[in-house]
């Protein structure tokens, strides 16, 4: 008996990182899982596996900057499972520029994935989801979605953003008992991170400080949206924090 | 195979209400439950309840604001089920009282309790969570934590400070492998929100004017503290909220269809 038995779960960048470690996880736990993301070859192989091992999944290009690949997803995942119960806005990217050196372009290329990505992704799911006679909503956000960083402009503009839209969804579709939650994750050990065009580490452990000392793991991350999916039945508009304990405050040293 | 077997949890004001729904949970995914609270014979009964069930619990009076009190529970915890891994805090009062009409006595009464009692209880199960080589605390703060009511200076300020508080104990206690997070809930249908000093409301009435539009059950706080303890293991110094939507916003304009 999986948590998820008989539901169906939309998830944006799920070729890889966070979104496939919550792909396989719902699958597990019995959700049929609709992957969509840019990476077609990678995404098509998560699929793939998924039904190898017994669970249901399908891969769909999706540019969640296009409005037309979100209908087209959703269609096909209502087509192909019947429902539509849950969406996760995973896909995100992450790009570094000083304000003072970067171009609008650049800015918007951010603003454009991970935060008209979400709007797009929440207005498509609505209708099958008030078909389904309510649903679940998770938006990822971040650390960044709480504090600046320099160098972040895009990113953090578009993390705060996913915070209060997640809200106002949360109160319109309320009244079609559909839950919007904001995850908020610190650093997930995960290509994005890894990524050496923002300086990343390629190999060995990601240096983090912080209360726990490590950095996290998208299956970590899973579990969270497990729960938010399948029990946090009396939340909406809230924000869950996964970040080793970044957020919550600077480590003065002090004497023992 | 529960997801907490072998474990061991101390939880105070468990004779009721959140407290005795957590209990009643953590007992069957397989943990040792240690209940605390000052109402002894509700108490008792809800430890009986579990054993009877197959569970492991037992329970001893818990004043929290009594340090002795405190240790007094860790230490028979511990030698009763040999260790401790858990430590919730939930015992809490609200009072219902203007400032300009409140005595400095109403202010502490429940700034002793719902603050300090946190502060204690966490001091109190440092050794024993060190000596186990890690765990979990969570302290039960409120949407009252995260914006004002009107006649509840003190509880909103307890419950601020708790907030607080629950951050700078992750700070501190993240080198020995213990996370302390902190759980908001919003209207959870208990004995204290049913209290008529509170807000007056028939039996059976669980509406409420929320997003999620009636009061939450005490099993839905049980499982995200379960949650949380179980499989949050990189979440410390956070905030979990279970509202209904109520601090999600205001509708301030509301379309119609």
């Amino acid at each position: 008996m999986g948590k998820l038995d008989g539901q169906v779960a939309l998830i944006s960048g799920a070729a890889r990182g966070q979104g496939e470690a919550q792909a396989r996880l719902f699958a597990r736990e019995g959700a049929a899982v609709a992957i969509g993301d840019v990476l077609e070859a990678e995404g098509q192989r998560v699929s793939e596996s998924i039904v190898d091992s017994g669970g249901q999944s399908m891969f769909c290009r999706l540019d969640v900057t296009e409005q037309s690949d979100w209908t087209e997803i959703v269609d096909e995942t209502v087509k192909q499972f019947g429902v539509l119960n849950i969406l996760i806005n995973n896909a995100g990217i992450l790009r570094v520029g000083q304000i003072e050196t970067s171009t609008l372009e650049e800015y918007l290329e951010v603003i454009d994935i991970n935060q008209v990505g979400v709007w797009l992704g929440i207005r498509a799911a609505i209708a099958p989801m008030r078909e389904a006679g309510g649903g679940c909503i998770i938006n990822t956000s971040s650390t960044a979605g709480y504090e600046g960083y320099p160098g972040l402009g895009g990113y953090v503009s578009s993390k705060f953003a996913v915070r209060g839209l997640s809200k106002v969804a949360a109160l319109e579709l309320a009244r079609y008992n559909i839950r919007v939650n904001s995850v908020h994750p610190g650093p997930i050990d995960t290509p994005m991170v890894r990524d050496p065009r923002i300086g990343g580490r390629v190999d060995g452990p990601i240096p983090v400080d912080g209360p726990i000392g490590r950095a996290g793991r998208p299956e970590e991350v899973a579990k969270m949206m497990l729960f938010i999916a399948a029990d946090a039945t009396y939340s909406t508009g809230a924000e869950f924090q996964i970040d080793g304990g970044q957020m919550s405050g600077r480590g003065i040293p002090v004497s023992d | 195979m529960g997801k907490l077997d072998g474990q061991v949890a101390l939880i105070s004001g468990g004779a009721r209400g959140q407290g005795e729904a957590q209990a009643r949970l953590f007992a069957r995914e397989g943990a040792a439950v240690a209940l605390g609270d000052v109402l002894e014979d509700d108490g008792q009964r809800v430890a009986e309840s579990i054993t009877d069930t197959g569970g492991q619990a037992m329970f001893q009076r818990l004043d929290v604001t009594e340090s002795s009190s405190w240790w007094s529970i860790v230490e028979r915890t511990v030698a009763q089920f040999g260790r401790l891994d858990i430590l919730i805090n939930n015992a809490g009062i609200a009072r219902l009282k203007m400032i300009e009409d409140s005595t400095l006595e109403d202010y502490l009464e429940v700034i002793r309790i719902n603050q300090v009692g946190v502060w204690l209880g966490m001091q109190a199960a440092i050794p024993a969570l060190k000596e186990t080589g890690g765990g979990c605390m969570i302290n039960t703060s409120s949407i009252a934590g995260l914006q004002g009511y009107a006649g509840l200076s003190a509880y909103v300020s307890s419950k601020f400070a708790v907030r607080g508080l629950t951050k700078v104990a992750a700070q501190e206690l993240g080198q020995y492998n213990i996370r302390v997070n902190s759980v908001h809930p919003g209207p959870i249908d208990t004995p204290m929100i049913r209290d008529p000093e509170v807000a007056i409301r028939e039996p059976g009435d669980t509406s409420y004017d929320a997003p999620i539009p009636r009061m939450g059950h005490v099993d839905e706080v049980a499982e995200m503290m379960l949650f949380i303890v179980a499989d949050a293991t990189y979440s410390t110094g956070s905030e979990f909220v279970i509202d209904g939507g109520l601090t999600a916003g205001s509708m301030i304009a509301r379309a119609d269809d």
